[in-house]
């Protein structure tokens, strides 16, 4: 090792860390992180668009099948290529979500990161912004080659588009946030809870079939989820060009509800680890 | 080191840490059992103690990861258990248990880090530090390429990028060679020196205790045997070197064995509660 440098050095300019600049300047420093990590892996690139373009080739492929012998199912053209792609905002949300904060576990820097002036809804925030990107980045292609394979063009769903795409992220960041909390709490050996959570959603909230096929009594805990009134809302326009938006609302409060008890649920856990230790053996 | 950070505003002499009655309780196991210590301003203290006696509970207690079963811990005067944000960005710390993110470059790193602590000018202290550590070649290569040595050193820039007024150091020469281990030592010393910072540093290793600390805390089984100048231990046991003092102490011929009651530490805790 070399002679110590006496080169005077660049003192750090500490800008104030309380408002609400300073808050989101953090958010954007934590966005930033996600940015480099997904730029230094090309395959992970790719394979955000692998999975949620294979999936809608599948359905794509099976609707086009199905629409050629049924007629009923021809009118319905687009139903489950929309469920699909509509289920997939959902799932790719929540698993950008909550994979996002399980590599700050793999990559052991949660220690750093929770003993940075970094406040814990910061983490929430930028993890969710970075969630929408990721959604982004993987479902706009998928779903610009769903209409040129396809013929099925998302925008048809029109407005309602932009509600269902907020119903579902709410959806998802609730879930995002109940996963992260138990790692944090549990440790990585809850992984596979984090990756399974959102598929307990996939029969209850009737992705690909109405409320009514659920028998009676499963109906009101299916009604009871956000996103069965995004899916029964975009057959409802796919298959006779209305729309009842009342069942839009009552999605938004339910989800307010659910983020409100994921993030309560979150910050539990968290002080659940601090008071437990086990931020001190986070890791793989 | 960073001389011109001697120029920053320190707050008002506020005590950089207090420590009272600590205790953390996993279970049936106390990891650490009422402890009390404060550091005053601009001094090097460290905690001393073999596997398991404490060390990286109480750092990790004063850091706000973990939270005491009872006893107080107050960094600048904020309870760490309810109001850390009020002083996260005074302090830093650098953990051989914690690693930077392994696939992003070393710039990309402490830019992150540069952005979290609220640095204005980025490009420019990151320059500084990458120079200063001698990593300036490195700062494009992904942190999980580099050898522990090189790693040590990005740690140790994360940790100065805010000229941290208390630094928190867990065993921050592990698995170094000697020559590296002694220029990291070097670096501390002499930031310690130009920015007038406290520095809380846990070691297993008695040279670099004796050759940075100012005061040693040493720790078996959660509580604390001695607190002492590392030369006022040598010469009260009797030894060569802190070595042969803390052998003496965790084999149960501490000077305190049979009695300690109270600690100089204590004292100190006491006035400034």
């Amino acid at each position: 090792m070399s002679a110590i440098s006496t080169a005077s050095g660049a003192v750090p300019v500490i800008l104030p860390a309380n408002d609400l600049r300073a808050s989101l300047r953090r958010i954007g420093a934590m966005v930033r992180r996600y940015v480099y990590l997904l730029r230094s892996s090309g395959i992970r690139l790719v394979e955000l668009v692998y999975w949620p373009f294979l999936q809608m080739l599948t359905w794509g492929f099976l609707q086009k099948y199905l629409a050629g012998t049924t007629s009923t199912l021809a009118q319905a053209a687009g139903v489950l290529i929309g469920s699909v792609l509509l289920w997939d905002i959902l799932f790719r949300t929540k698993i950008g979500f909550s994979t996002t904060f399980i590599e700050e576990m793999w990559a052991r820097n949660l220690g750093n990161l929770l003993t940075s002036p970094l406040r814990p809804f910061e983490l929430v925030a930028a993890l969710s912004v970075w969630s929408v990107i990721r959604l982004g980045v993987s479902m706009v292609p998928v779903a610009i080659a769903a209409y040129f394979i396809f013929g099925f063009n998302l925008l048809d769903l029109g407005l309602a588009l932009v509600a269902f795409f907020a119903v579902l992220v709410l959806t998802s960041w609730s879930l995002g946030l109940l996963s992260a909390g138990v790692i944090l709490r549990y440790g990585l050996g809850a992984e596979e809870f984090a990756w399974s959570l959102a598929f307990l959603l996939l029969p209850l909230s009737c992705v690909y079939y109405p409320v009514t096929a659920l028998p009676n009594w499963l109906q009101p805990v299916a009604l009871a989820l956000p996103p069965t009134h995004v899916f029964e809302g975009m057959r409802s326009i796919l298959l006779h060009g209305t729309f009842n938006a009342n069942e839009l609302w009552w999605a938004l409060g339910l989800n307010a509800i659910y983020l409100l008890v994921g993030y309560m649920a979150f910050r539990w856990f968290l002080q659940r680890a601090r008071i437990n230790g086990s931020l001190l053996q986070l890791g793989e | 080191m960073d001389e011109r950070v001697s120029t920053l505003p320190n707050a008002p002499e506020t005590i950089p840490v207090a420590v009272k009655n600590l205790t953390k309780v996993y279970g049936t196991v106390t990891a650490v059992g009422g402890i009390s210590f404060t550091l005053e301003p601009r001094t090097t203290v460290a905690l001393l103690g073999g596997n398991g006696a404490g060390k990286t509970t109480t750092i990790a207690m004063l850091l706000g990861l973990v939270v005491p079963t009872s006893g107080e811990v107050q960094v600048f005067g904020a309870d760490m258990s309810r109001d850390r944000y009020r002083v996260a960005e005074r302090l830093n710390f650098q953990s051989p248990y914690v690693d930077l993110p392994m696939r992003l470059t070393v710039r990309q790193n402490l830019t992150v880090y540069a952005g979290l602590y609220g640095i204005a000018n980025v490009a420019e202290r990151i320059g500084f530090l990458a120079e200063d550590l001698q990593l300036t070649p490195l700062l494009d290569r992904d942190t999980g390429k580099l050898s522990a040595g090189q790693k040590t050193r990005v740690g140790l820039a994360k940790a100065l990028l805010n000229a941290p007024e208390l630094l928190l150091l867990d065993e921050p020469t592990a698995s170094l060679d000697p020559d590296t281990a002694d220029w990291i030592r070097q670096k501390l010393k002499e930031y310690a020196h130009a920015r007038g910072a406290t520095i809380l540093l846990a070691s297993h290793n008695m040279a670099e205790v004796e050759r940075l600390a100012d005061r040693v805390i040493l720790l078996h089984a959660g509580r604390i045997l001695e607190d002492e100048a590392p030369r006022v231990l040598i010469e009260t046991y009797g030894r060569e070197t802190l070595e042969d003092v803390f052998l003496d102490v965790v084999r149960g011929r501490s000077r305190h064995a049979e009695q300690r009651e109270l600690a100089p530490s204590d004292a100190r805790a006491r006035e400034i509660s």
